[in-house]
């Protein structure tokens, strides 16, 4: 319970308070989030897990500023951007944020490389300086061999790792990522989550929702979910 | 947006197309039957016009032509037993058009001869037009060689003749002999110049030249062979009695011209008891041809605005159901960081790709038709820079305004929701 308190505190890197997501069906409100307050350390590594349709992806969206909060507040690196406009949040995503997906959401008509370099093309990259970052990124990734492949020629571990080079593209210092081992078996959602780990040891914070307790005992907190509230939060000591 | 640039951008719209390579060339079909047409018709209405305009332009725009034409209550002034009719302008209409109205600035009196001639050894008739100085200061023609006429030539009444180039060539005369001595019915005159001539038609107006071989002083002509000529027509002499069968008016002002034309006409009338005369005036033509024209390009105007509406609702409609296909593409783009501004400019950048090329493809076909016009039936026809540059214009706008719908669409696809669209 001690470590709960810590985790609503003034002065977090990311910083939740009071927030609701409320969609309307029909007369009924469905409370997606039902007043969540939490707040997200600079480098620490979090899993957040419950049962289906308990909200997780909700909280990821909001997080990653690709949806606002119906009430409450939501503070990134000091700035409240629950008020922000459509391009300021684009503005956010691009610079800051990076997202791996449970089902890659690759470019499939475009080569890895492409996909790769996709991020830096809107912040207006050189194409060559580009292209050298995607090399460097796939490298990093394991699959400079298959820059020109598409994304349909590769294996769901291998579109899982190009999906990572493309979050790293932009140097974003928060990692979001929504069940990115669910789409993969076994060993190969381990390989994905050494990546992912080693990228936690390089200093960036990571939030990943997933089911698997077994996957998210690499995180440094488990954030359990339940009905849109904050179940319990657990610190993991490794 | 300061450093998203517009030639990647193209270049990402064209990678794009490339991908639905058929799908993309049947939708640019509209677009290049549309500019095809716009190019190929215009330049034939373009053609036909400049043509008119050209022959107009050899009478002279300024200019009004009276003729002397034999009426059909001709008969009224000839007896049977002279046999004799006399019809046309009077040496008196010359005077009374030349003085009368303060918007003529000047007027030629033409007197029509066909005498029989002969240079070295070759004998023939010449159509020999008695004229003044200023025949050749209201019809802008070529001096080949030597001179044409000088006031001086009338005024004393000096036996020389320019021939025209036309009719140099029927008789055998060249630039090199001019001051020779032709004869003209039974008297000598001095070649002293050689002058181009055109014939044909403007609209239904006969060049003044047309088919003549020689000009001589009016005085001159009048006084050697008077206003009598003999004609044989079905077996009988016809004697008849002409003293102008031309006069040549050239009018200050083109806004003078019409009103001109119409005061001339009142006053024939007044002494005239038969319609023996005929005006016309080119610069009417150079109207009716430039209403024709206009006539025709909205014509035109009209089936290239349907042809391309039907073009660009055809872009429009390939482009929406684009936009639902690629509607995951979308949200990726827009989850990474793509502003809805940029979403935007990427679908138009497409479409404007698409009816650009279209449009260029549609060019290059509507300047080849009527190449192939002229060069198997000999139509004018003139592909004009403002037609082209009018249908790239209008390409791009196409892409433009088709193009906005289906990418204001992609703009607002929901990028939540279109990830999780599988
Ligand atoms: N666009 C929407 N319109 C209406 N209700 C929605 C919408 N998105 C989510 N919800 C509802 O909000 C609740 C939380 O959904 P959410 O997707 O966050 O669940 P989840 O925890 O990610 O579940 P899962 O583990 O199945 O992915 C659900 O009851 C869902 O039906
Ligand atoms: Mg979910």
């Amino acid at each position: 319970m001690q470590t709960r308190d810590s985790h609503t505190s003034e002065d977090g890197f990311i910083r939740l308070t009071n927030v609701m997501k409320t969609y309307q069906m029909g007369i009924e409100q469905v409370h997606a989030l039902a007043g969540v307050s939490v707040s997200f350390e600079k480098g620490s590594f979090w899993a957040i897990m419950g049962p289906s349709g308990s909200g997780k992806s909700t909280m990821l969206n909001i997080l990653g500023c690709l949806d606002r909060v119906t009430s409450g507040s939501y503070v990134l690196q000091d700035e409240d951007v629950s008020t922000l406009g459509d391009d300021a949040l684009s503005e956010h995503r691009l610079k800051h944020l990076g997202f791996i997906f449970q089902s890659f959401n690759l470019i499939p008509q475009i080569t890895v490389q492409k996909n790769i370099e996709l991020p830096l093309y809107y912040l207006g990259w050189d194409a060559d300086e580009s292209a050298d970052r995607a090399v460097e990124l796939a490298k990093k990734v394991g699959l400079e061999d298959r820059l020109g492949h598409k994304p349909t020629e590769l294996s769901g571990g291998q579109m899982q790792r190009v999906a990572i080079a493309r979050a790293l593209a932009n140097e974003p210092e928060i990692l979001l990522a929504d069940e990115p081992t669910g789409n993969l078996d076994t060993s190969t959602g381990h390989q994905i989550m050494d990546l992912i780990c080693e990228l936690n040891d390089l200093g960036k914070t990571i939030i990943m929702v997933t089911h698997e307790s077994e996957i998210a005992e690499h995180a440094g907190y488990n954030l359990h979910m339940r009905d849109g509230l904050i179940e319990r939060i657990k610190e993991n000591r490794q | 947006m300061k450093r998203f640039k517009l030639a990647r951008n193209i270049w990402l719209g064209i990678e794009n197309l490339l991908l639905h390579k058929l799908r993309t060339f049947l939708t640019m079909l509209g677009v290049v039957f549309g500019v095809g047409s716009v190019v190929a018709m215009l330049s034939v209405g373009e053609g036909a016009s400049q043509e008119a305009l050209e022959q107009i332009r050899k009478i002279g725009s300024h200019n009004i032509i009276i003729n002397s034409i034999k009426s059909d209550d001709e008969t009224s002034s000839s007896t049977v037993y002279t046999r004799m009719s006399i019809y046309g302008l009077k040496y008196d209409d010359f005077a009374r058009v030349s003085e009368s109205n303060p918007a003529v600035k000047q007027a030629v009196p033409v007197k029509i001869i066909n005498k029989d001639a002969r240079f070295h050894t070759r004998r023939m008739e010449l159509r020999v037009v008695g004229t003044t100085a200023k025949w050749f200061e209201m019809l802008d023609r070529l001096v080949v060689a030597g001179r044409v006429l000088l006031p001086r030539d009338n005024e004393k009444m000096a036996n020389v003749v320019v021939l025209t180039e036309y009719g140099a060539r029927r008789i055998l005369a060249t630039g090199n002999t001019i001051g020779e001595n032709i004869r003209i019915g039974s008297d000598y005159f001095m070649i002293v110049g050689i002058v181009k001539s055109e014939g044909g038609m403007a609209g239904n107006i006969q060049m003044p030249d047309e088919q003549t071989d020689a000009y001589i002083p009016i005085k001159v002509a009048r006084n050697y062979f008077g206003d009598i000529t003999r004609k044989s027509t079905a077996g009988t002499w016809i004697r008849e009695m002409v003293e102008l069968h031309k006069i040549i008016v050239q009018v200050d002002s083109l806004d003078n011209v019409v009103k001109t034309a119409n005061s001339i006409e009142a006053m024939l009338r007044r002494f005239h008891d038969k319609e023996d005369y005929q005006i016309s005036v080119p610069l009417a033509l150079l109207r009716q041809a430039e209403a024709t024209k206009r006539t025709f390009n909205i014509v035109l105007g009209s089936i290239a605005a349907i042809s391309l509406l039907v073009g660009g609702i055809g872009i429009m409609n390939i482009m929406l159901a684009s936009v639902t296909e690629r509607t995951r593409e979308i949200g990726i783009r827009r989850a990474i960081g793509a502003k809805r501004g940029q979403i935007i400019s990427q679908f138009i950048i497409e479409t404007v790709v698409l009816s650009t090329v279209g449009g260029f493809i549609g060019i290059a076909i509507g300047v080849a038709i009527p190449w192939a016009i002229t060069y198997f039936s000999g139509m004018p026809t003139v592909v004009t820079m403002s037609s082209i540059i009018l249908s790239v214009g209008i390409s791009i706008s196409v892409g433009v305004v088709f193009g906005l719908y289906p990418a204001v669409r992609a703009a607002n696809v929901d990028p939540i929701i279109a990830l999780r669209h599988e």
